[in-house]
């Protein structure tokens, strides 16, 4: 399946993806302006800018063959699409326990504390397609491709 | 085939996905005493805590056997196999009508059964497990504000079931044997920063301490404490720990040793019989041997395993370890594998702040992370999970072992493994 990867010496450390990806799981999923100034409450960014030094990088979930987070979730809230692919919470059955939190070895998914649930990354499935954060990464260090693993 | 499963939780249900990604063809029976639909058994406390409805504790759609094409026979227990002919008994819990299985292949996922110990008096009304949902159902109907109930036990079980019934009002005492709390995942430092968590929150905790004997004529009226003390209550709930539920398959060929014994593939000793879950011993990567690892997340994986190599696929389990991730009123809980080092070649690294209730043990052994306990920051430390499972030697980064877990911390090679991970 397609996936977002990250040219690490390509990425700036802008955190665009970051701002695009909270507007895209906004009220307000197409207008920047809006997600921010009425868009509250704000959701979190899916995906993590890390950085350390020189070295920058964006990172989210890797849609995983066999998703960790999936046989690990108490409540079966978190499925693996059999079509897509795609790997998602349904958020009125989180409860969080942050298991999945435990479980993903690539550390992937993050605690919205004030709400109690999980959230991750859904490649965007309900914005369009490149997802948010490689549409709008100025400097094509986010990627959207099939790398047939 | 005929595909026959027993239980009807996180290991059948991994088993049934496991069957049907190989095989859509064959026939499935899966049969359960719980006359429910598959649910979460986790959430039986959030149930009795009032934080989750009958209908949201299903632990997959309501369509789930249908779609699967699963003949679900719900309210039935199997209770005797004969793994000769390959044939089961069950029988009907309604009207004790009994009928027999045929199987070709045969999962047991039976799960656990609370371990109840030896107190005189436990056949008294208004003392409970706390296993089922029927269990939570039970307890709610007698846990009301003002009510005083004494839970026997202050693992992992005793106080999910201690923290729902102070979120609805009841007065808890927890009485646990040992010398401090949750002593199967945390060490005692832990153990006293959640205890104090609890006791502000209305908890009563005695330590070291047993039950004799469960009072009252017909229904509790109080419990005998091992030093002599009388404590008054209105219901006691046994939490003091839980077994592989291996009755079915007692007296049979099948190899059981405190679970059911099974190879990687899940098989138990005999070719068409597998086990998973609970009830079956399944290999541990830090110990080195087959184990009862009973936590949801291990059970699924499994039953899913189990369930691949029933029909005809070929899977291993590739190991796991005992790990948790539980809250009590917003404190925060992960931990996994061993919790105290050995004698030489262990390393123990340590955080603590006390302020935000903060710590952090992470225990290496050659150089390779074998256990962590994490209160509150615990925010990706499913990395930490992955370096222990891969037996990732990570000398070249410890320092940064205490921080939160990123991958921009690991070796280049690791960093871009997992930055182009996902297929596992
Ligand atoms: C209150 C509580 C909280 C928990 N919290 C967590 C948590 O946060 N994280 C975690 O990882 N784990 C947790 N656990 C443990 C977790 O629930 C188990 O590890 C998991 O449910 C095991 O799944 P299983 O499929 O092996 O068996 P079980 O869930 O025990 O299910 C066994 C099934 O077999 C059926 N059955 C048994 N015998 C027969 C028979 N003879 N005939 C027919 N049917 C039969 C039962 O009806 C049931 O459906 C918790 C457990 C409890 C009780």
């Amino acid at each position: 399946m397609k996936k977002v990867y990250v040219r690490e010496e390509y990425c700036i450390g802008c955190h665009l993806c970051e701002v695009y990806c909270v507007m895209a799981h906004s009220r307000y999923p197409h207008d920047l302006l809006k997600a921010f100034k009425k868009g509250d409450p704000l959701p979190l960014p899916r995906l993590w800018v890390e950085e350390k030094g020189p070295l920058t990088f964006a990172f989210q979930c890797r849609h995983c063959e066999e998703p960790h987070c999936v046989s690990a979730c108490i409540t079966g809230a978190l499925q693996k699409d059999t079509t897509t692919g795609v790997v998602t919470c349904e958020q009125e059955r989180c409860v969080g326990c942050w298991t999945c939190v435990l479980a993903c070895t690539y550390g992937a998914i993050r605690r919205d504390t004030k709400n109690g649930k999980m959230v991750k990354c859904d490649l965007c499935s309900n914005w369009g397609e490149p997802p948010a954060c490689v549409y709008y990464c100025p400097n094509e260090a986010l990627i959207f491709v099939e790398r047939g693993e | 085939m005929e595909y026959v499963i027993v239980g009807n939780s996180a290991a059948a249900v991994g088993a049934v996905e496991g069957i049907r990604s190989v095989d859509q063809k064959g026939k499935i029976t899966l049969i359960s005493k719980e006359p429910y639909h598959t649910y979460s058994r986790p959430l039986i406390s959030y149930y009795l805590a009032g934080k989750v409805t009958a209908e949201k504790m299903f632990y997959r759609p309501l369509d789930f056997y249908e779609r699967n094409r699963v003949r679900a026979l719900l309210g039935k227990e199997a209770v005797a196999l004969d793994a000769v002919n390959k044939v089961l008994t069950v029988r009907e819990l309604r009207d004790d009508s009994v009928q027999e299985i045929a199987f070709d292949k045969l999962l047991l996922a039976t799960g656990s059964k609370p371990f109840l110990p030896p107190i005189d008096g436990l056949g008294k009304k208004k003392v409970f497990t706390f296993l089922s949902f029927d269990d939570a159902r039970a307890i709610s109907s007698v846990a009301v504000p003002g009510a005083r109930a004494v839970v026997i036990g202050g693992g992992l079980i005793g106080l999910k079931a201690a923290e729902a019934l102070t979120t609805i009002g009841v007065q808890v005492t927890v009485v646990e044997l040992g010398s401090w709390i949750l002593n199967t995942i945390l060490d005692q430092h832990a153990a006293l920063i959640v205890q104090n968590h609890l006791e502000r929150q209305g908890i009563r905790f005695l330590l070291q301490t047993t039950c004799e004997e469960v009072l009252g004529n017909d229904e509790v009226e109080a419990v005998k404490l091992n030093n002599g003390a009388i404590l008054n209550c209105d219901f006691v709930v046994i939490a003091v720990g839980v077994r592989p539920n291996t009755e079915l398959v007692q007296g049979t060929l099948l190899k059981v040793n405190k679970g059911v014994v099974v190879d990687q593939r899940m098989q138990t000793n005999l070719p068409d019989i597998y086990a998973a879950g609970d009830v079956a011993e399944g290999y541990d990567l830090i110990y080195g041997k087959q184990r009862v690892l009973p936590v949801l997340p291990i059970a699924y994986k499994q039953g899913k395993t189990a369930g691949i190599n029933m029909a005809g696929g070929e899977k291993e389990f590739p190991g796991g370890f005992p790990m948790n991730s539980i809250g009590f009123f917003g404190l925060s809980i992960n931990t996994a594998g061993l919790i105290e080092p050995g004698g030489d070649g262990w390393e123990v690294l340590v955080k603590e702040e006390q302020r935000r209730q903060v710590y952090k043990k992470i225990i290496l052994h050659q150089v390779r992370i074998v256990g962590f306990i994490i209160l509150n920051e615990i925010d990706r430390s499913g990395i930490l999970t992955g370096l222990m499972s891969e037996r990732v030697s990570v000398g070249d980064f410890k320092e940064s072992l205490l921080e939160t877990p990123g991958l921009v911390n690991l070796p280049d090679g690791l960093r871009h493994a997992r930055q182009f991970g996902g297929a596992q």
